[in-house]
């Protein structure tokens, strides 16, 4: 990995820890509102200013990134394990098993990922309490985003079970319970991780589209969806540029893990 | 290309019709609010008249019935009636197909422009500052949300259709330029570019015929993402189209609109996929 790569990884960590410990870098608590100061430009106690109800848009930014940088990564987690128990399993047992796995998978991939969101989202109630509406969008956003990394791991399971030291370690005898635990699993754990951070950017970006569509995450807590909503009011944009602040930080993130994810292409 | 595996493919898109349409009746049945008449509330109907309509749903309760009834309507073209709009499915789907076909027309095919205008370049030229600037412009694309794109085409005052292509051109840029810079090393390109032969000449007749089958494939991947992306920007963009009309449905629950729709949509990508499929090789599917 190189030194530019080395420097991405550990300012994404430094932005993971800021968000991480948001109550204690926040200069508010993310709901509390100053009614004194609707709408108040940056200050010294409002570093981003206020909100059109009265709360610091610093301290929203901040619990909002938190929100979405712990719950991505959980979401990733829960996509890649459906991945591999699914396209893993109907690999492994071939036959007609892995023809009704690539047939479950081709339907998730033909459906174009926002719009399954949005309609598994719009059968569930849209009138649910905040705390709610975090989990439901993001177990949705893992439940449902599995099936690219699915059809990646059943390609590599596939190739593992044709693969000589398999066929050698079935021919010795070696029982499926510890075929699949001592030789195939360990062979696709580089992939399972890979999958798992490819997943975490591509979650945090589908809450975004999401939440400026007000399928996400609901008021009084914060995400990075919700939060972009505030450019809807694009007249206001030129005069308070400081309304970009949840865009910027976006997109820092999101180029962080591009540049990590990508530095092979970066380095040709 | 056998006709068994035109077959294969023909199958493919029916069981996923199938698949689709049990998956939309179950959805329909198991949503709340089925059931629900509002004949209830009119009180000019007499008592009979509101049983007979009661026994006609009771009918509908039964699931397995329910799914041949549903596959039976959809087989006539009955895709059912809006709540929210109040009006046939049909109708509006007729109404907005138009305008979803403009943004695809937009957004695929400038994607592909775009993505292939800066991939060939990178290919000819290899030299790192050129390929790194590319790679940082299509990395800032896959860097913002949709939506966020869309309002700034609109802040600027230019066409929030545009979102769509800078959506789909960074797919297209990566995935050709690998392919291209692969190509162009091969043995037979090199023999034709040792010979003399002009730019063009290799591009058209050594380099375009062997990436053909992948770029197809890419092709069914790339018309999903647009649909997908086309969703936020109509909706931001206030075009009337399939995604707003999916987004407002959405937010109405109306089931019958999104249960349809995903399955035209999931036609559609599938039989697309399915073209692309038949002409491209095994290996290449996997790493699209």
């Amino acid at each position: 990995m190189t030194a530019a790569r080395w420097g991405a990884v550990a300012l994404l960590t430094a932005v993971f820890l800021i968000a991480l410990g948001a109550n204690l870098f926040a200069p508010a608590p993310y709901a509390k509102q100053f009614r004194q100061d609707l709408n108040h430009s940056p200050a010294q106690l409002y570093p981003l200013g206020t909100d059109e109800l009265g709360r610091d848009r610093l301290s929203r930014l901040l619990y909002g990134m938190r929100i979405s940088l712990l719950l991505a990564p959980a979401a990733a987690g829960l996509s890649t394990l459906l991945a591999s128990l699914i396209g893993g399993a109907g690999a492994y047992m071939g036959g007609a098993w892995e023809r009704l796995t690539k047939i479950l998978i081709d339907l998730f991939l033909s459906l174009p990922w926002l719009f399954l969101l949005l309609t598994v989202r719009a059968l569930l109630p849209l009138d649910i309490p905040a705390v709610t509406s975090v989990i439901v969008t993001f177990a949705l956003l893992g439940a449902l985003g599995w099936a690219a990394s699915a059809r990646i791991v059943a390609a590599t399971v596939r190739d593992l079970r044709n693969s000589e030291f398999v066929l050698q370690a079935r021919a010795s005898g070696c029982p499926p319970s510890r075929l699949l635990i001592r030789h195939i699993l360990p062979n696709l754990r580089p992939i399972l991780i890979a999958q798992f951070w490819i997943s975490v950017p591509l979650f945090i970006l589908t809450e975004a589209n999401l939440g400026m569509l007000g399928l996400g995450v609901t008021e009084p807590l914060p995400s990075w969806g919700n939060l972009l909503r505030e450019l809807e009011n694009y007249a206001a944009l030129t005069h308070r540029p400081w309304l970009w602040a949840p865009l910027i930080s976006l997109v820092l993130v999101m180029s962080l893990f591009q540049f990590i994810l990508s530095g092979e292409e970066y380095a040709s | 290309m056998s006709l068994r595996a035109i077959g294969r493919q023909l199958i493919t898109i029916l069981l996923t019709a199938l698949i689709g349409g049990l998956l939309g009746a179950t959805l329909v049945r198991f949503a709340p609010g089925f059931g629900v008449q509002e004949s209830d509330l009119n009180a000019q109907l007499s008592a009979e008249a509101r049983q007979a309509l009661h026994k006609e749903d009771a009918r509908e309760r039964n699931v397995l019935s329910y799914y041949g009834h549903y596959l039976g309507k959809l087989a006539h073209g009955d895709f059912g009636y809006s709540r929210s709009l109040n009006r046939p499915v049909m109708e509006l789907l007729k109404d907005r197909v138009p305008d979803t076909l403009y943004s695809l027309a937009i957004g695929v095919g400038g994607g592909w422009l775009l993505g292939l205008a800066l991939a060939l370049p990178a290919t000819w030229k290899r030299s790192p500052v050129y390929s790194t600037s590319a790679a940082l412009i299509t990395g800032v694309f896959l860097c913002v949300p949709s939506a966020v794109l869309a309002l700034l085409f609109l802040v600027v005052g230019s066409p929030g259709r545009i979102a769509i292509a800078l959506i789909v051109f960074p797919k297209v840029f990566r995935f050709s330029r690998n392919l291209l810079i692969k190509t162009y090393a091969e043995p037979h390109v090199l023999t034709a570019k040792a010979r003399g032969l002009s730019g063009l000449r290799i591009l058209g007749w050594h380099v375009f015929p062997n990436i053909a089958a992948p770029m197809l494939a890419l092709a069914g991947v790339t018309l999903s993402l647009a649909l997908g992306a086309a969703i936020p920007v109509e909706v931001v963009c206030d075009y009337p189209g399939l995604g707003q009309l999916a987004w407002r449905a959405a937010l109405a629950r109306d089931v019958p609109v999104l249960v349809s729709l995903t399955l035209v949509i999931a036609l559609v990508t599938v039989a697309a996929n399915s073209f692309s499929d038949l002409l491209t090789p095994a290996a290449t599917r996997d790493v699209l």
